[in-house]
């Protein structure tokens, strides 16, 4: 025995000392971030309309938001611990990113912000998150849907990954000091969660004639929600205008070469499929759901809703 | 191997053992101590990986983003100390895949804690602060063991427990800072798993068989009933500092002995749990079981894949060519 052992039998030691573990930030998603913007300049960029600044957070806000509760699905039912551990990583590092870009929604425009009864201590972000209705969520619906086996999440998880990763690169150069400070974070995770599903594809694709016809069947279920998420809406559109978004349909070529690329390794033709339709003249960004998703809020919701008052 | 040599190496192990070093992988060791170390480790290992699930039910419905990272990240943690303990068995000469076997057939056990129910989302708080609290209790003394790898795994284990621990107890102190509800709600987990939490430590020690062997081994450092004792010592004043009543009318400080006294948890009920009897011990195997089995296709497309990619790997004369001398003697040994 050595004295550092001495140290584990003080688990407790400090315990009763603050009810807080306010000196745990070294801990990733460790314990002390109430403000998730603290130190951060949340001024909207000169004539920029902050309404139009909030929507877009939303939605690549909720796009990372819904996407971490499918794969926070799979903990403790992965193929593998390591899969387990891989895609818990990478839901949390989504998460993250959503609870930012939520907290800009709220900085930039409160008024989004769904009210509560007064004196709730439920801070903005998770106002938005746990307390807006389905049809207040400005995520793509390629998210929402079950998670199918493995195949299907990985095909998924690459399409998504391709696009967002080519997204955020260009939003590291955004006039919003928040966005390109979020984009910048996100550029380095999702590079990992592109890389991890281009190789699960590649791997699933040349392992088992049954893996094979899986990833075939995961990309026909997935590739309908394909083309919506190079479709721009007026906000987007106008937010790129003015250099602080970015118009999804500029980035549609560069996906599609990288697409290409891990389809032909993995010897897999890019599907050509009919695509989901608009429903009343609008998708997921104007607040259209596919049938799935209120099933998946609801879900999500059900603690904080019973709580409105609630202290977490 | 002559019985003289035996009785060297014995004496060698049990010296090594006296002098409170580590015995190693390499190191020569007996039959039943390796056995019981594979059984004991593989329990341990698989109720990480079983213990993923009563918390883990609660993921998807964590009321705010903040406890979602928290409570993601600490069941992650958890499938990684599954992994550690794994490898460590296999040190030992068994595969991860044999105990998952072992698990999911029922051969093996996991901690019987995990056979009840979490039905609120105070019992994530519950789970950190008592069950994550008497498994500290359990596993320091492990860090000191005296087989290497399990010891060295415990270190970083219990580094970790230690903080789910805390988080777990921040959870319910900041529950009970909120509304009258969220104060019931802990008050109720607490009352649940109060009793439950006592039994992690095992039987009473007249009643536990392994105990004196283990202990004689160095594998197991304190009895069940010193560690309950301590367990019970430190989670009153935690339990006063959040505000919540332990459900034990026999709890009162003993001056005399300067420590609690308590009433024992009902041992038949641990008997049943252990036997099968619990709410979840089927739902709890079965989901690990349909986990593992709709996994094999994707281990068999990564194993199928690897093999393409790189079949040099199958053929043994390079590869052992290439490793230093150390590792080659103790492939000859085994």
């Amino acid at each position: 025995m050595t004295p550092a052992d001495d140290f584990h039998d003080s688990a407790y030691d400090g315990l009763l000392d603050h009810h807080t573990v306010a000196d745990d930030s070294q801990w990733a998603f460790g314990t002390e971030f109430e403000d998730p913007l603290a130190g951060v300049d949340t001024t909207v960029p000169a004539g920029e309309d902050p309404h139009a600044l909030a929507a877009y957070c939303l939605m690549i806000g909720d796009d990372a938001l819904v996407n971490a509760h499918r794969l926070s699905e799979w903990c403790s039912r992965a193929p593998d611990l390591e899969e387990d551990i891989a895609l818990a990583n990478i839901a949390l590092d989504l998460l993250g990113q959503a609870r930012l870009l939520l907290a800009r929604a709220a900085t930039a425009s409160p008024d989004v912000v769904p009210p509560l009864p007064p004196g709730s201590p439920v801070p903005p972000e998770d106002a938005l998150a746990f307390f807006r209705d389905d049809a207040a969520f400005r995520n793509v619906r390629l998210v929402e849907g079950d998670n199918g086996d493995f195949a299907v999440t990985i095909v998924r998880l690459l399409l998504f990954s391709t696009w967002r990763l080519a997204l955020l690169e260009r939003l590291q150069s955004s006039r919003d000091q928040v966005l390109a400070a979020v984009a910048a974070k996100g550029v380095k995770e999702v590079t990992y969660h592109r890389d991890y599903a281009a190789r699960w594809f590649l791997t699933l694709s040349r392992g088992t004639e049954e893996s094979r016809s899986r990833v075939l069947a995961g990309l026909d279920a997935v590739w309908r929600f394909h083309d919506e998420l190079f479709v721009p809406t007026r906000i987007e559109a106008s937010l790129a205008d003015s250099g602080v978004g970015v118009d999804p349909a500029t980035v549609a070529e560069e996906v599609a070469g990288l697409l290409d690329e891990v389809f032909s390794v993995s010897g897999v033709d890019r599907p050509d499929l009919p695509q989901v339709g608009a429903v009343a003249g609008g998708r997921g960004r104007d607040g259209r759901h596919t049938e799935a998703f209120s099933h998946l809020l609801a879900e999500m919701q059900s603690v904080a809703r019973a709580h409105p008052s609630g202290r977490w | 191997m002559t019985t003289a040599q035996d009785e060297d190496l014995l004496a060698g192990f049990e010296a090594t053992l006296a002098r409170h070093e580590r015995i190693e992988p390499r190191d020569w060791m007996p039959e039943r101590y390796r056995r019981t170390l594979v059984r004991q480790i593989a329990q341990h290992a698989h109720s990480e990986i079983i213990g993923m699930q009563p918390e883990g039910n609660w993921i998807t419905r964590a009321p705010s983003l903040r406890r979602k990272a928290i409570l993601l990240a600490k069941v992650q943690d958890e499938a990684g100390h599954g992994l550690y303990l794994y490898s460590a068995c296999e040190t030992l000469g068994t595969s991860r895949r044999e105990l998952t076997e072992m698990l999911i057939s029922g051969k093996q056990k996991y901690s019987s804690i995990f056979n009840y129910p979490t039905l609120s989302y105070a019992d994530v708080g519950t789970i950190g602060w008592l069950v994550d609290g008497a498994a500290i209790c359990n596993q320091v003394p492990l860090c000191r063991t005296s087989y290497g790898p399990y010891g060295r795994s415990m270190i970083r284990i219990c580094k970790e427990e230690s903080f789910h621990q805390r988080q777990g107890f921040e959870l319910l102190a900041t529950m009970m800072r909120g509304s009258d509800e969220q104060r019931a709600m802990v008050q109720e987990s607490v009352d649940r798993f109060w009793w439950p939490a006592l039994m992690m430590f095992g039987p009473p020690d007249a009643e536990s068989p392994n105990t004196a062997q283990s202990m004689a081994w160095g594998i197991k450092r304190d009895t069940n009933d010193e560690l309950r004792q301590k367990f019970v010592d430190m989670s009153v004043p935690q339990a006063r500092a959040l505000g919540v009543t332990l459900p034990d009318p026999d709890l009162v400080w003993n001056q005399e002995r300067g420590h609690h006294d308590f009433a024992q948890p009902d041992w038949e009920e641990f008997a049943a749990v252990v036997a099968g009897g619990g709410p979840c011990n089927a739902q709890r195997v079965a989901h690990r079981r349909e986990a593992h089995e709709n996994g094999a296709w994707v281990r068999e497309a990564a194993a199928a894949f690897a093999a393409r990619q790189f079949p040099v790997a199958e053929e043994p004369a390079p590869a052992s060519a290439s490793k230093p001398p150390q590792e080659q003697e103790q492939e000859r040994e085994s």
